[in-house]
């Protein structure tokens, strides 16, 4: 009997072994976009963008160009690349630090303008790198080193949904939260990354696929405790489901 | 009080604290974001402030407006988040407002690496942002001196009203050392009533802004601030003199850590009954020019080497001082590796 | 005289924790001291070290590239540090996980079941303090009594600790003058 491989490697990925830790799920969503990469044939063309964060090395994992941005910046590197060449597949890759704190100015400027990009947001409610401060996605009550006696939201305010706020721009977009804790948000999650990839090679939209992932180096967990906490923490908070279609109807004013 | 086992970052934070800094804002970074854990419990029990903010530009710009109302502000970084806060210490430096930024230098440029370097002397010294401006630097060796020194610069930033700079670097910032509190000065910052903005009540109101318009006035504005820097130049110039009492062939000059690994250098080649000098610049701006050519000048001096953890930044400083009339050697490592004083041993033989 | 230990382990073997009760005891006993940690990237591979300096006098250079003494907890760590060691110095390794040994001939190298004298106490995560134990044992940098009381001074927040590391201390102590009788 003749063997099938049903099962393999991306093309878009390199054979690296990642550094993440173990039960971190930055890996479950390189392999999401790689096999999306494959699948629409949009390796060849395609430029990363990474930010800093644990997936500053991203570059090492995936099998296309890539760029290393400074810290919040990746949304204006990917502008500038995609505004000088638009044939070139363009993705961002960012935690909720680079893309919710320091870059939180470019990514509105950016999906404002409809630069027409994808962001992959790795939303892990931490800082990870940087030994798990407090992040603008941090939820009331998590503790973090800079948190130490867990959010306070009456000093610090409540966490930001990015997926919300993006959405609040009047420009078109596609925009949805997803998850990578269970096989089934998995599925789902892969569906909204080719969306977003496929819009942006229609030269539709800007498009952002917003992730919760885990962190169980700096949350203090299992792999298996970060994943329930995703599903009985995170879940709750940051409601899953795309929020924003470049086919809906804009409100006129 | 005994001496405390300190991290260099909780040593910042306590000696800040200790010298009456009760308002902090930062924004983490790896080598120095346990200065913001440690505050993050310790002002509370003070009743001071710490605040995350969202980036370095912010916590800058919040130091800014911290500072304005007299209040002793501090800010901690390490290089990238240093390029970001240079807009605000040129609008700071402009206001004239005193503040003190400590900067726990890593490897660059870019985004380089944690580990320790001294790549940011010419942006510390030169000013990393727009016009005529000065820093006032210090540049600590241990850990202890790191808590004078930012004890020293609350006080000096008051006195100057200009912000102050301690450089300290990685290792600093993470290594252990005991640390003596017991000779801190109480703080005694002076009355700044004369231009805080606090609310007008029963006075003019207090303006504090950076735009000059007029030519006049712009050029007013700078030379009344470069007067302030010559004030510096010839009052805060400090530094050290390590086994100088006599003339020396050979003097090393070299700040901070690097300093510190000259020492063991030195003190290993008397073992074999060489003798060695060593230079050691406190204050980065105001530079001791004039101390470091007096011991070139000497008929004996035959020849400096400058260590540091760069590719060569003060050795800039250094040709100004001498003004190239001993021959200069090099010795940089970079990416973070820490010169050992078995390699400067080594250079010195070179030139033996 | 200036003593430099290099604690060597994987991260969450109690690496710099061990270091950190040594330079503490130093202190308490009014010498010099420095605690010098790697915090490189490294650290994500999972190899955690730390050196600590004991002197009489003040302590120049923080970069020991050869320490007089080394403490192992894991086999990388003896490859990657054994050969650095100054000549007469000290190897102390932990033999639960170690199954070679430096082939130095110019050290005093001690093998201590670091791991399997911690599990026969009923505290698996004190085989730091059994290394630690053992150590000062052998080089007598502080005295045993000084480090057993920064033991219960550090872990006074946390008291069902304290009798379980004082216990691993003495412990790796004992076995330790035991081999070093045995080496004579
Ligand atoms: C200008 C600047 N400021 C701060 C840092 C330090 N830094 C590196 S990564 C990071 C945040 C990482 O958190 P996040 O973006 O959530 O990514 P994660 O590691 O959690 O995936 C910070 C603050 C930096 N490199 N540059
Ligand atoms: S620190 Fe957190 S985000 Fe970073 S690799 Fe580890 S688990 Fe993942
Ligand atoms: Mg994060």
């Amino acid at each position: 009997m003749a063997c099938k491989i049903i099962f393999d490697r991306p093309e878009s990925m390199t054979e690296t072994i990642t550094h993440y830790c173990p039960g971190c799920t930055h890996g479950v969503i390189h392999r999401l976009v790689a096999e999306i990469l494959d699948e629409l044939g949009l390796r060849e063309r395609a430029v990363g963008v990474a930010p800093v964060g644990c997936s500053v090395l991203a570059y090492n994992y995936f099998n296309c160009d890539f760029l290393e941005a400074a810290h919040g910046r990746a949304p204006a590197f990917a502008t500038g690349l995609k505004r000088t060449r638009p044939d070139l597949i363009i993705f961002t890759y960012q935690g909720d630090g680079d893309l919710a704190s320091i870059g939180i100015a470019e990514i509105i400027h950016a999906a404002n303008r409809g630069e027409k990009f994808t962001t992959i947001f790795v939303n892990n409610a931490i800082y990870g790198m940087t030994g798990g401060q407090m992040a603008p996605t941090t939820l009331p009550g998590q503790v973090t080193t800079t948190s130490p006696f867990g959010r306070d939201v009456a000093n610090v305010g409540y966490p930001m949904r990015m997926r919300e706020l993006l959405s609040a721009l009047r420009t078109p977009a596609y925009i949805a939260r997803v998850a990578v804790h269970t096989p089934r948000h998995i599925i789902e999650a892969k569906k909204a990354v080719r969306k977003a990839f496929t819009y942006q090679n229609e030269g539709r939209c800007f498009s952002m696929v917003e992730f919760l992932s885990t962190c169980p180096t700096n949350w203090g967990m299992t792999p298996v405790e970060a994943t329930q906490w995703v599903q009985d923490n995170m879940v709750p908070y940051f409601p899953l489901g795309e929020l924003k279609t470049p086919e809906e109807e804009q409100d006129a004013d | 009080m005994a001496k405390v086992l300190l991290k260099g970052c909780e040593a910042i934070g306590e000696a800040a604290v200790r010298a009456g800094a009760l308002r902090y804002f930062a924004y983490p970074i790896t080598p120095q974001s346990e200065v913001a854990e440690y505050l993050v419990r310790r002002m509370p029990e003070v009743g001071g402030v710490f605040l995350q903010a969202e980036s370095e530009v912010a916590a800058s710009n919040m130091i800014f407006g911290a500072a304005s109302t007299g209040e002793r502000v501090f800010t901690t970084s390490s290089s990238p988040g240093i390029s970001l806060m240079s807009e605000a210490l040129s609008y700071i430096a402009a206001a004239e407002l005193p503040c003190v930024f400590v900067n726990v230098v890593r490897n660059g440029p870019g985004l380089g690496g944690i580990l320790p370097s001294q790549g940011d002397y010419l942006q510390a010294t030169r000013g990393g942002g727009h016009g005529d401006y000065k820093l006032l630097v210090l540049a600590p060796s241990t850990v202890q001196e790191t808590v004078e020194h930012i004890m020293l610069a609350f006080e000096l930033a008051d006195q100057y009203r200009n912000p102050i700079m301690v450089m300290a670097d990685g290792l600093i910032g993470q290594m252990m050392e005991p640390v003596d509190f017991s000779a801190a000065p109480k703080p005694n910052p002076p009355d700044k009533s004369s231009w805080a903005t606090t609310g007008a009540k029963g006075r003019k109101p207090h303006l504090i802004k950076t735009l000059f318009l007029s030519p006049q006035l712009g050029e007013e504005h700078n030379r009344k601030l470069a007067a302030k820097y010559d004030k510096m130049r010839a009052n805060e110039v400090r530094y050290e003199a390590y086994n100088l009492d006599e003339p020396r062939k050979v003097v090393m000059v070299a700040f901070g850590t690097t300093a510190r690994v000259c020492k063991t250098a030195v003190d290993a080649l008397k073992k074999e009954g060489i003798e060695i000098g060593l230079f050691r610049p406190i204050t980065l701006f105001p530079y001791p020019y004039k101390p470091l050519r007096d011991i070139a000048e000497r008929n004996e001096m035959r020849h400096l080497l400058v260590v540091e953890m760069n590719m060569g930044q003060m050795i800039e400083d250094v040709r100004l001082a001498t003004s190239d009339r001993k021959p200069i050697t090099f010795y940089g490592r970079q990416g973070g590796i820490v010169p050992s004083p078995e390699e400067v041993v080594e250079e010195i033989r070179k030139l033996l | 005289m200036q003593i430099e230990v290099k604690f060597a382990g994987f991260g969450g073997q109690g690496i710099m924790s061990a270091g950190k009760f040594l330079a503490e005891a130093g202190l308490e006993e009014g010498k010099e001291v420095v605690w010098i940690p790697s915090y490189g990237p490294e650290m994500r591979g999972g190899t955690a070290y730390c050196t600590v300096v004991v002197s009489e006098q003040p302590i120049g250079s923080p970069i020991i590239n050869n320490p007089t003494h080394l403490v192992v907890m894991n086999r990388p760590s003896l490859e990657k540090f054994a050969p650095t060691i100054q000549p007469n110095g000290i190897i102390i390794i932990n033999s639960s996980l170690i199954p070679i040994t430096s082939e130095r001939t110019d050290v005093t190298e001690i093998l201590i079941p670091c791991n399997q004298i911690a599990i026969e106490l009923n505290n698996t995560r004190g085989a730091n303090m059994v290394a630690l134990g053992a150590y000062v044992a052998c080089s007598k940098v502080v005295s045993l009594e000084v480090l057993e009381k920064i033991i219960r001074q550090e872990f006074a927040k946390k008291p069902k600790f304290i009798e379980g590391n004082v216990a691993a201390l003495k412990r790796g102590a004992e076995v330790a003058s035991q081999e070093m009788e045995k080496a004579k």
